[in-house]
């Protein structure tokens, strides 16, 4: 059942659009990340489905219940969400169970049933011993978990997070990460959850959306986002692709053969003949020995860099005029001009819009 | 809902009085010609005059206040030098105190009983003029009345330069002089240019200073010649003196277009470096410490010790001698008349009332403005400044005219009464309980309240629950602000009073003008005291407003 849906919604500030007819649903219980560089329009879209804005133009829906467009709107008292901002938003003058209690007051609940959900609340995140503090009494990591705990008092049917790891060093990250996903799973609520992060978004979420400035790019579980990202855009933005342009010569089924360099090779992924884009992951290639058969991919390492525990090196590929780079590892440093056979191990095609 | 309330609010109280003004005095007079009532006031002598004088005294007065502000304003943000900001609270003490209680000070010292002319020997003789009742003495006292303003702005422009200026210049070769001379005066003359237009504006509105020595020494200018004028005839003129404050109002009009002018022309400067650090005055630091203290201990302190005098003096005229101090005009004055004490209660309770309501629509205004970001909100908390920037007996007529007749619905007029003083005193200083609010609800995280709204709370309870606790420090600095200078008030009150709802700057102004000088420096020691008093609590409450809510820390 879809709990959030987005139809043909455009957001426009004076001088730019930041959300540019943007359509997709949202199932019910979902962990749904939104991902995109700065100032692609993530945030704006948050907005839009909290009702701190207005759309221009399309409809929303939440739950079954149009909430925005047509001339309709229900302002964010209505809507029943929660939300976590990037700021934390926690109110200062409060202790961390008032700011929890805030959102339970004229909901029919007795004193008691408050008390319990707040305490059930800061349970959930671990907090049950920090009810009488105040937020600036609180670590970072904890302050984020209050404001988690904040929205997660008033059970909302969808909880609504803004970069809330941005503000966190590396190794809470990764913590605060996992606890999301657990925090998720028992709590059967559904998450949006927005990053600039593409390892924070494909680590827990079901559904990926990619955006590029204000449009939605493509909408898929994280593993099919990697293998067969939907345009050039996704390809680059998702584990660091990098595409060369090159000929289609031949496409049947999902199996495309490909010309590049004068050498032929055959790739998954589909396009129509003629130009195309090669997308190639550091996995999808490797050094080749200078005797091994097959075919090859003539280039000259132009950087070299340590990471992860291998060398990443950096090759220009193709003829003069046309070149490209790709991405390789090596158990050796490269050297800079240092002339390279590659093979190739995977690859997707993408068709390209002749210039 | 509420923006609504509030734009009605202060349409009702500010613009409307205003603009019923204006059409009234481009009406059409006695002949029935068109802008006949201008025509015929501009033809009479009386205007002539009045319009000259306040012309010539303010532009003198601005020219005082600028060699006093101006040197007072480089020396002390650009000297390093102790009790910066005890020195800074007395240079601004003259914004405190409002100008009548100023000039009676200065009468006092100035005159034949002066207790520290008298121990200098150089009082003037009994029975002669005092020489403050003149063009001079109203030049003098509006000129010290209004330095703040040009060194309040000379200040700000020259603390927020950035450093790299001077160690450029330090670079270049330059010494300290030509720094000062070549690089930051220059960089400073806009801000002391609009300092200068402020204190102009605030001269030609002034009433006080030539209420107290104008009125005395015959020398009439716009703001007395309608007090006078309407004192003399009645509402019935009404027409006639709405021409003097339309004038008024165009030249303080002028002073403050030519403000944005230049504030708006002069050469941007980066201000985002580190700010100007004060010079080591090295051996002219002792002279210049001493002659800092000097000038501001006469301009601030010296004449309140003279009013303090006056006050313990046993009679008018006689000389102060350690064996004539008596308490006796303190007692009086203060315990013995019931007017006084029921001008204090009315000035309390109208002031206060004032205050917490200027307060509460302050928070409205800037929480629907700043943090909701309502045009509406913006331009009513624009529109809410006008009552502050027309002179005061500019406000008051208006509200004669609009609140003379009776209100329509309840049929009742409420001029007379002590509500009309409340809505005069709320519109004439919403302004300054804005002006903090704003700031501090400026630099407010809005998601603070978008997170209330997503959690269902209403307009009411965010307000409530979220924005005043976040507001309170400063809505009760704006709310004193607004307490401290509507309970000395004298140019509204002066108009709008009635017998019964006497205010303590009309009770000072009638009490000099019986020639009870005695009684009417004791009332202006204790209202002064009580004010000084309050000041001192915002003092302690500074640390939690947001920079720049007190003018004399900065
Ligand atoms: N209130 C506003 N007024 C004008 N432009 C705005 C406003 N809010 C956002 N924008 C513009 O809309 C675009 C999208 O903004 P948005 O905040 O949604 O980006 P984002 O993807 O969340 O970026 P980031 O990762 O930096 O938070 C940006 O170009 C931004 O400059
Ligand atoms: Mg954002």
């Amino acid at each position: 059942m879809a709990n959030i849906r987005f139809d043909d919604v455009s957001k426009r500030y004076p001088g730019k659009i930041a959300v540019d007819r943007v359509s997709f649903e949202v199932p019910n219980g979902t962990f749904f990340a939104l991902l995109g560089p700065s100032g692609c329009g993530k945030t704006t879209i948050l907005r839009l489905i909290a009702g701190l804005e207005r759309p221009d133009a399309g409809e929303i829906a939440i739950g079954k219940k149009p909430v925005a467009g047509h001339g309709r709107f229900v302002g964010p008292e209505h809507r029943g969400l929660g939300m976590v901002f990037q700021s934390y938003a926690l109110w200062p003058h409060m202790t961390v169970a008032a700011n929890v209690d805030f959102g339970l007051a004229g909901r029919g609940l007795s004193r008691a049933e408050r008390r319990n959900r707040v305490r059930e609340a800061l349970d959930l995140v671990g907090l049950s011993a920090e009810g009488a503090r105040r937020p600036h009494q609180l670590s970072g990591g904890q302050r984020q978990r209050v404001a988690l705990a904040r929205s997660l008092a008033v059970r909302p049917g969808i909880i609504l997070l803004d970069e809330p790891l941005a503000n966190l060093d590396a190794h809470l990250r990764q913590t605060m990460l996992a606890e999301f996903g657990r925090i998720h799973a028992q709590a059967r609520t559904t998450f949006v959850f927005v990053t600039h992060d593409q390892n924070e978004a494909m680590a827990l979420a079901d559904q990926v959306a990619v955006m590029d400035h204000g449009r939605l790019q493509q909408l898929a579980p994280p593993e099919e986002l990697f293998s067969r990202p939907a345009s050039p855009m996704v390809a680059r933005f998702v584990g660091q692709g990098r595409l060369l342009a090159a000929d289609v010569v031949a496409s049947a089924g999902r199996t495309t053969r490909i010309r590049l360099d004068d050498t032929e090779f055959q790739v998954e992924g589909a396009a129509p003949i003629g130009p195309g884009w090669l997308c190639l992951r550091a996995r999808d290639v490797e050094l080749a020995g200078d005797g091994a058969a097959g075919e090859r991919l003539n280039g000259r390492v132009v950087a070299s860099r340590f990471e992860g525990g291998d060398h990443r090196l950096t090759v220009e590929v193709g003829a003069a005029g046309a070149t490209g780079l790709v991405d390789v590892l090596s158990p050796q440093r490269g050297r800079i001009g240092e002339a390279v056979r590659l093979a190739l191990r995977g690859g997707w095609v993408l068709a390209r819009e002749a210039t | 809902m509420l923006v609504a309330f509030l734009a009605v609010f202060v349409f009702v109280l500010a613009v409307w009085p205003l603009g019923r003004l204006f059409a009234e005095a481009l009406g059409t007079g006695e002949s029935g010609r068109s802008f006949g009532l201008i025509s015929e006031a501009m033809a009479s002598r009386a205007f002539g005059r009045a319009f000259w004088n306040t012309l010539e005294t303010s532009a003198a007065s601005v020219a005082v206040s600028v060699l006093l502000g101006l040197p007072l304003a480089l020396a002390i943000s650009l000297i390093r030098i102790g009790n910066r900001v005890a020195l800074t609270f007395l240079v601004l003490s003259p914004l405190l105190i409002p100008s009548q209680i100023m000039a009676l000070a200065w009468i006092e010292l100035m005159g034949s009983s002066s207790p520290i002319l008298g121990l200098l020997g150089l009082a003037p003789a009994p029975g002669a003029m005092n020489p403050l009742y003149s063009r001079g003495g109203i030049v003098w006292l509006m000129g010290i009345e209004h330095m703040p303003l040009v060194f309040l702005a000379v200040r700000a422009s020259l603390t927020s330069l950035p450093e790299d200026l001077v160690e450029a210049a330090r670079i270049g070769g330059a010494g300290t002089f030509r720094i000062v001379a070549g690089v930051l005066l220059p960089l400073t003359a806009p801000a002391m240019v609009a300092g200068a237009s402020l204190a102009f504006a605030a001269s030609v509105g002034n009433f006080g200073v030539p209420a107290l020595l104008g009125i005395p020494g015959r020398y009439p200018m716009l703001t007395t010649l309608i007090y006078q004028r309407l004192n003399g005839f009645g509402p019935a003129v009404i027409g006639q003196v709405a021409v003097l404050a339309l004038v008024l109002v165009a030249m303080a009009g002028v002073a403050l277009g030519l403000r944005g002018i230049v504030l708006s022309r002069s050469v941007p400067i980066d201000r985002s470096g580190r700010p100007l650090v004060p010079f080591d005055a090295g051996r002219f630091r002792r002279p210049i410490v001493v002659v800092l203290w000097n000038v501001v201990t006469l301009l601030a302190v010296v004449p309140l010790l003279a009013l303090v005098g006056a006050a313990l003096s046993p009679a008018v005229g006689v000389r102060l001698a350690p064996d004539t101090l008596t308490l006796d005009g303190f007692r009086s004055t203060l315990i013995g008349s019931a007017t006084v004490r029921r001008a204090f209660a009315n000035s309390i309770l109208l002031s206060a009332g004032a205050a917490v309501a200027a307060a509460g629509i302050a928070v409205g205004l800037a929480y629907l403005g700043t943090v909701r970001r309502l045009k509406l909100a913006r331009w009513t908390a624009w529109f809410a400044e006008l009552p502050f920037i027309v002179p005061g007996t500019v406000l008051a007529l208006a509200y004669i005219l609009v609140f003379l007749p009776p209100l329509p619905v309840i049929g009742v007029s409420i001029y007379g009464s002590a509500t009309i003083l409340l809505l005069a005193y709320i519109s004439r200083f919403l302004a300054l309980a804005i002006g903090p609010v704003q700031t501090a609800l400026a630099s407010l995280d809005p998601n603070l309240d978008e997170m209330g709204r997503i959690l269902g709370a209403g307009t009411f309870r965010r307000i409530v629950k979220l924005i005043v606790p976040l507001a309170a420090p400063a809505a009760a600095a704006g709310a004193i602000l607004v307490f401290m200078t509507a309970f000395n008030e004298l140019t509204v009150s002066a108009l709008l009073w009635s017998s019964g709802v006497e205010t303590i700057g009309v009770m000072v102004f009638s009490l000099q003008y019986e020639g009870n000088s005695t009684s009417a420096a004791a009332l202006s020691v204790a209202s002064i005291g009580f004010v000084l008093v309050l000041a001192l609590l915002v003092d302690r409450l500074g640390s939690r407003l947001p920079a720049g809510t007190l003018p004399w820390r900065s």
